[in-house]
């Protein structure tokens, strides 16, 4: 029996091992760059109130969509960014859109989100939003979100499904194959 | 054949409904009786609600160093204990994250932070996060504020602090003030519930 919580013991250290490897996989030091930042920044951010985001959320076309709300302040959230930066290249031709929604504060959008975008590469679409009756749009994103970050939707024209967590990439795509058929 | 399918569909229903229910049911709603903690200060003292024989209830706020949010809101849950200790609310802060994710939040960053901003309230270590999943807090800053009565302290309202973290001076609802101002007038609060964006409390799992 002792041996076999201490295989457990490890199994549980190793594991961790491997998550706080992936933590380094996207760097948080964009505030070093900023410094040193072109004011004159390539990235076009939109910037949407609640009411400008919602038809970006609500789409009606064909494909399954994937929206996750992050900031570059959220730890968890740059975490899982990775994940699905890679489900938007592997489910590309499978119909896939992934859509980030950023809720860093405006004033660091120059500072920090869009250094962030540029270095770490981003390729799937950043729009951020910028409301500040968060007791409205919460709810209205989904009724059961209490209002923490990293949250998720992920629907098509058929349904619809939201998260309040985080995700591996395994349970990311389990959850996306889902959706697509 | 048919029946053991059906009873399958059936389990497999409640199984899924007993995992839903648990993972948006957990924590108090309105009218629930709030437990009592034995939490760390930041002067090293223990704290407990029932310390306070005097108080007619409590602002309860779970927050920390480390989140945007929470930052923003510093001066502000200042100014809430300021005025609202003397009239029987003191405010309460309690820190959840696990300290070995967010080392800025630990007990030394705690009381740095509590002296640079000159924080008058308690500001509490949640210890072992044995008390945040109790009231059912997922992020800070997450207010709840308790009404003190017979029965214990009743849970009278959740949620944000009010309605504009960018800036105080455009604030146009004081959700929390709004709610003890009712509280001490004898009043029902109009709003008991709100929300917010917040930086999700980190735990190890």
């Amino acid at each position: 029996m002792k041996r076999l919580l201490l295989i457990f013991f490890i199994g549980v250290l190793s594991c961790k091992n491997d998550a706080s490897k992936v933590v380094n996989d996207f760097s948080t030091t964009a505030s070093k760059e900023a410094v040193v930042l072109d004011p004159q920044s390539k990235i076009d951010l939109k910037v949407y109130d609640y009411d400008g985001l919602e038809p970006l959320i609500n789409k009606t076309d064909n494909k399954v969509h994937v929206v996750n709300f992050w900031a570059t302040w959220c730890a968890p959230c740059i975490k899982e960014l990775p994940y699905f930066e890679e489900v938007n290249q592997k489910y590309k031709d499978k119909n896939v859109e992934v859509l980030l929604v950023s809720l860093d504060f405006p004033r660091q959008y120059d500072s920090k989100l869009k250094p962030f975008i540029e270095k770490n590469d981003i390729q799937s679409e950043v729009v951020a939003l910028d409301d500040t009756d968060m007791n409205r749009w919460v709810a209205l994103v989904n009724e059961n979100w209490t209002g923490a970050i990293p949250a998720t939707i992920i629907y098509n024209n058929k349904k619809r499904q939201f998260y309040e967590r985080s995700f591996t990439q395994k349970e990311l795509e389990t959850e996306l194959e889902q959706f697509i058929n | 054949m048919k029946t053991l399918k059906l009873f399958a569909v059936l389990v497999v229903a409640v199984m899924v409904s007993a995992f839903t229910i648990k993972a948006d049911g957990g924590g108090y709603k309105i009218g629930d009786i709030a437990t009592d903690f034995n939490l760390e200060n930041i002067d090293g003292k223990m704290v407990s609600l029932s310390d306070y024989k005097d108080a007619k209830g409590f602002i309860v706020i779970f927050t920390c160093n480390t989140c945007p949010y929470a930052v923003a809101y510093e001066d502000r849950i200042e100014a809430l204990n300021k005025k609202y200790a003397k009239k029987g609310y003191p405010v309460i802060g309690i820190m959840p994250n696990d300290t070995d994710i967010k080392p800025g939040d630990n007990m030394e960053s705690m009381q740095a932070r509590a002296k640079a901003k000159g924080f008058t309230f308690p500001y509490l270590m949640d210890k072992g996060q044995e008390i945040y999943p109790k009231y059912g807090a997922t992020k800070t800053p997450h207010v709840y504020v308790l009404e003190k009565t017979k029965k214990g302290n009743v849970v009278k309202y959740i949620g944000a602090i009010d309605d504009n973290y960018k800036d105080a001076k455009d604030v146009k609802i004081k959700y929390v003030e709004n709610a003890v101002d009712a509280l001490l007038k004898g009043n029902s609060i109009e709003v008991d519930q709100t929300r917010a964006i917040g930086c999700s409390i980190k735990t190890k799992s």
